[in-house]
Parts: C-alpha cells; sequence; structure tokens
C-alpha cells in the first residue's frame, strides 16, 4: 500500500503536465479572476453634457469624477458628438444635465439627469448606470437633509451585508476552490486509472494479490493529499492578497472541504469505470464536469436568473452546494447546523457515485 | 479419466463461461503439467482472453471444475493471484518509473522484503547483462529490454504458473528467440509456461498447444502429433485447417 502511493507520486511529480495543472493553475485561476476578470467597475470613462454649467452640476460631476468607478474624459458641447464618442468605443456612458439644473433644483421642478450607457457590452452599461445613479442619489439625500425644506421623502438606505463593498473577488474565491477540486481529484483520478488501463497495467495490478479495493485507495489517497494542499493554498492567497474574510470555523471549512475532495474523487473513478482511454476520461470530465460546475453552480452566472429548467438542472451540481457552504462559512461565519442540508446533499452524492463505481466495476468482473 | 492431481498445475473439466446469451467458452477441458510450456492458441475473439481471465482468478467462471495451482477457481481467487504472475502484450511497466523502481513497486505489491527484492533484482539485471541501467527510466529502453524486465517482474516472486498473453508481439525476430530463451530457463526451473500467440513459428517451441476455435478447443496435442494428425508441415496449416473447418 505504501509501495503503491510511492508510485503514484512519481507519476504526479515526473509529468510536468501533472504537476503545472496541479499547483501552477490555482495560482494563476485566483491572480487571473482576483485581479483581471473582477465585474467591479473601476476608472470607466465617461463623457458630460452639461447644458447648464452651474454650482450643482459641478458638484454632481465631481463627485462622480472622485468616486472612483468613473474618469471624466471628456466635457461634450453637443448632443451630436455623444454618438460619435460612443462609436469610438472609448466612452462607456454618458450624462447630460438639462438647462437650468440648479435653478429648477430649488424651484422644486426635479430637473432631469440623462445617462446614457454603451448598451453593447450590457452587464456592464448596467453596473455603471447604477453606479452613477446611486451617486446621484446620494447627493440628491444629502441635498434633503441638509435643507430640510422638502417634503420628506421615504429614503431608502440600502445596506450590503458580509460584503459590504460587493467584492468580485468574494465570489471568485469559493468558485475557484470548487472547479480547482473539481479538477484536480475528478478529472486527475479518472485519467490517471483510465492511463494505467491504456498502458496495460491496470490488468497487472488486478492479476495481482491486491484487492480492487487498495488499487482505488492507492490511487485516489495522493490526490485528497494535493487537493487538501490547493485549497489551502487558495484560501490563504485569497485571505492576504484579496482581503477575503474567514468568519466561520476553519476546521468545519477543511471538514467540508475534504467531503467535496472525497465527492469528487468518487465521481472521478465513476468517470474512469466508464472510460477505457485517457482522452475519453478527459473529455468526460470536461464537457460532463467542468462546463456545468462553471456554468450552473452559480460561480459566474447567479442561479436566480437562470430559466428554471437550468435552476432545477443546477441541483445535481455537486459544486453548486459547496458553493453555498464555502460562502455561508467565511462570509457569514454560519455553523454546522445551518448547513446540514448542504452537508448531506453532498454525503448522499457521494455515496450514490461509489454506489454506482462499484456496480460498473462488478459488472466488468461477472 | 485418472488424473494425478499433484502433476497437473491447471485442471479444467467442463468450463463454461456465459455473457448473458453468447458463450464464450464451450465445456473447455484441459490440464497443464508442472514446468510444461503450454501453447493457448486460437484465432481473436475465439475465447482465449475469457479462459486465461478466468484462470487468473479475474472473471469467475459460469460452470466447470477449474483448478489452478490446486486451489479453487470459485472461492480461492485471492491465493491463486499470490500464486501466479502475469505479463500482458503490452509489457505492463510504468514507463516513468526506472527500472530499480519497477522491481521495488511490483515486489511490493506481491509482498517481497526489500531485501528480496533486490537480490531478485540484482540476479535478473545481471542475467539481462543491463546492470548499470538499473536508474533509467523505462521510457528511453529498447522494446525488446522492456520485454524481458516485464517478463523477469512476472517471475520475481517465484510464481507456480506465469501466464503470458501475447508477450513477443511487435518484438523483433532475434529478439523473440532470446525471449524463448528466457521462458525455457523459467520452465526449466519448475516455473509452469502459459501462453497465448499468434506466431505459429512460436507454436511449435510449445511442448503441448490447445486451439480453440469459437470457443471450443479443437484440438490439443504436442505439435508434432497435431502435424502428423492433419498431415501437414507446420503448425500455421494446421491452425488454418481448424479455423476453416
Amino acid at each position: 500500500m505504501r509501495g503503491f502511493i510511492i508510485k503514484e507520486f512519481y507519476h504526479i511529480f515526473r509529468d510536468v503536465r501533472t504537476m503545472i495543472i496541479l499547483f501552477g493553475m490555482p495560482v494563476i485561476q485566483i491572480l487571473l479572476f482576483g485581479f483581471a476578470l473582477t465585474n467591479e467597475i473601476k476608472n470607466a470613462r465617461i463623457a458630460v453634457l452639461d447644458h447648464s454649467k452651474d454650482d450643482v452640476t459641478m458638484e454632481i460631476i465631481n463627485k462622480i469624477a472622485s468616486s472612483g468607478y468613473f474618469i471624466l474624459d471628456e466635457n461634450l458641447s453637443s448632443e451630436s458628438d455623444i454618438e460619435d464618442r460612443f462609436r469610438e468605443g472609448k466612452i462607456r456612458l454618458v450624462i447630460i444635465f438639462e438647462q437650468n439644473f440648479a435653478e429648477n433644483l430649488l424651484k422644486g421642478n426635479k430637473p432631469g439627469i440623462h445617462i446614457i450607457g454603451d448598451a453593447s457590452d450590457p452587464n456592464t452599461a448596467s453596473l455603471l448606470v447604477n453606479y452613477a445613479l446611486a451617486i446621484i442619489r446620494d447627493y440628491e439625500a444629502d441635498l434633503i437633509i441638509n435643507q430640510a425644506s422638502f417634503n420628506m421623502i421615504i429614503l431608502p438606505e440600502p445596506k450590503m451585508l458580509f460584503n459590504p463593498e460587493l467584492k468580485g473577488v468574494f465570489m471568485f474565491v469559493p468558485g475557484i476552490i470548487t472547479v480547482l477540486l473539481m479538477l484536480v481529484c475528478a478529472m486527475m483520478t479518472s485519467i490517471s486509472i483510465a492511463r494505467e488501463k491504456e498502458i496495460g497495467t491496470m490488468e497487472v495490478l488486478l492479476v495481482s494479490p491486491l484487492k480492487p479495493f487498495q488499487i482505488i485507495v492507492g490511487k485516489v489517497a495522493p490526490y485528497v493529499v494535493l487537493s487538501l494542499v490547493n485549497a489551502v493554498t487558495i484560501l490563504t492567497l485569497g485571505y492576504f492578497v484579496f482581503g477575503m474574510p474567514m468568519q466561520g470555523n476553519i476546521v468545519l471549512l477543511l471538514t467540508e472541504a475534504l467531503l467535496f475532495i472525497i465527492m469528487a474523487l468518487s465521481m472521478g473513478i465513476l468517470i474512469s469505470t466508464i472510460a477505457k482511454t485517457q482522452q475519453v476520461a478527459m473529455f468526460i470530465s470536461l464537457a460532463g464536469l467542468m462546463l456545468p460546475t462553471i456554468l450552473l453552480s452559480g460561480f459566474i452566472f447567479p442561479i436566480e436568473n437562470m430559466p428554471v429548467a437550468l435552476q432545477v438542472l443546477s441541483n445535481i451540481m455537486p459544486s453548486k452546494w459547496f458553493i453555498i457552504i464555502i460562502k455561508s462559512i467565511m462570509l457569514k461565519g454560519t455553523e454546522i447546523v445551518y448547513i446540514w442540508k448542504e452537508t448531506l446533499i453532498l454525503i448522499l452524492m457521494t455515496v450514490i457515485f461509489i454506489g454506482l463505481s462499484i456496480k460498473n466495476f462488478k459488472i466488468r468482473l461477472a | 479419466m485418472t488424473i494425478n492431481d499433484h502433476q497437473h498445475i491447471i485442471h479444467v473439466e467442463n468450463l463454461v463461461k456465459k455473457f448473458g446469451s453468447f458463450v464464450a467458452n464451450d465445456h473447455l477441458s484441459f490440464h497443464v503439467k508442472k514446468g510444461e510450456i503450454f501453447g493457448f492458441l486460437g484465432a481473436n475473439g475465439a475465447g482465449k482472453t475469457t479462459a486465461i481471465k478466468i484462470l487468473c482468478g479475474l472473471w469467475k467462471p459460469t460452470a466447470g471444475i477449474i483448478k489452478v495451482a490446486g486451489l479453487d477457481a470459485y472461492r480461492e481467487t485471492e491465493k491463486i493471484k499470490k500464486n501466479i504472475g502475469y505479463m500482458s502484450q503490452k509489457f505492463s511497466l510504468y514507463d516513468d518509473m526506472t527500472i530499480a523502481e519497477n522491481f521495488t513497486f511490483f515486489g511490493g505489491i506481491y509482498g517481497l522484503r526489500r531485501k528480496e527484492i533486490r537480490l531478485k533484482m540484482n540476479f535478473f539485471l545481471e542475467k539481462l547483462e543491463i546492470m548499470e541501467y538499473r536508474d533509467r527510466v523505462i521510457q528511453a529502453l529498447p522494446l525488446g529490454w522492456k520485454q524481458k524486465l516485464a517478463f523477469s517482474i512476472a517471475i520475481m516472486h517465484e510464481p507456480a504458473i506465469v501466464f503470458l498473453d501475447e508477450p513477443t508481439s511487435g518484438v523483433d525476430p532475434v529478439t523473440r528467440r532470446q525471449f524463448w530463451d528466457m521462458i525455457y530457463e523459467a520452465a526449466h526451473e519448475g516455473i509452469t509456461v502459459f501462453l497465448t500467440t499468434h506466431y505459429m513459428d512460436e507454436a511449435e517451441y510449445c511442448e503441448r498447444v490447445s486451439i480453440m476455435v469459437d470457443g471450443r478447443i479443437e484440438a490439443l496435442d504436442t505439435p508434432g502429433e497435431l502435424k502428423k494428425r492433419f498431415s501437414v508441415q507446420s503448425m500455421e496449416e494446421v491452425f488454418i485447417r481448424l479455423a476453416r473447418k
């Protein structure tokens, strides 16, 4: 058994591709997602068309420009420039103030602000419009409080709990851990078992006095260790580089991670009972596991926005439940009593996968 | 039929193996003597592999009496596995590990101690005259070496029987000849050799051969007797006669 695990480590450490996937991927992915692929907006270029040019519009423009989200690129002079600027593609948002803005405001005439977004990228556009609106509302609110002359309007004060700054990285760290554990465990084990079948050593192992159970444990044990190392690496990076909070119990988190790892491994074993070659194993893992994990787990696209059919489908994605668990523990400091349902689902899935693998294996032997 | 069980290292009586309604092995009966080189021939799909898998304890037979090294193929498969060696046509060594690491690993799964493994490895490497390559990875070695190493590793734990599944496919004639020398040597030391092959000239080297057609054994005898019976010059002709029937 010990010899078996040593052998498995030889395979892992002597294959450059395996090493890159195991240790390069986590770091690269988290840095990529953390720094480059954020859906937060910073320094979006905007233009302003100010027909009024008074104190109030100046103040609003300053407030917008100093928010950090926007850079004031240009003061336009006529409506006809707007379309040209958008076509050039440099400007993401144009804000137009109507004439006599301050005057109308003082008279209580509710002056208009026109916000035009470049919806060729609809997500960014709506985010930018929302940011701009929020800043203007903020200004409005200050005004109301300061002057007290207006009739009291209902003043909503939204507060974003657990992620007050709406940082994208809080989403990505749990997502990346999930995707990577899936990748390392399910794909790597299925490929490495398929590899033994391909080169014929699986036959030799099966003919040897080793029991199938020992073969499987020997094959997956190294991946359990490496996956845990990976999970800890990502968490550490998330914590120190991106300021990801760690509200909950770290032992609970690692235990849940271990459960997810075992779940993914049993998936990998199941794949390997079907796949005869490394290519097939890789294809099944990528098409059958990675894509759904990324697309349907709520990692990138919110599940609530999906069509009902996909929402239902997302329930059979183990990663969905694991992402919920990590987020609850890390961001909310949730205890096991509140996530027992998700945990149970993962345990159940593990049992099902192992059961199916044993069944497939038995069929082959019978 | 008076069979002396001590002499018969493999004893098969009316072995039947069915997959659903398909009969892969149809009442096979044969025995292999201790220290014999037994050729197990047949066209692809004739049922050779199925029979070997049953003899190796990988698959359960549907019916029949099967004893391998005196052990029952239904109940004692784990013990059978300890007493046999196996080498497939792919030579099945780990390409990314060195010769020494392969010896250590395979010796380990048969429960050999480190010291025994070292002794055995030195013995084989000296015999093959490749001692200085013990720390080379398998990948870099010529095919003929891999084949001989795979065979050495298959008999490292001194099994009663070694199963060779097309052990010489893809190897040049000179290497094949050298390999047969190793087979004879093993047989001489009392290891029974049970092998399948596609090369009919190799069938001539076997002490006895059986020829399977469509799940049944159509002929079983020494190569000389078989040629006499069909009044032909070579095993190849015997094989073609039977396969065309």
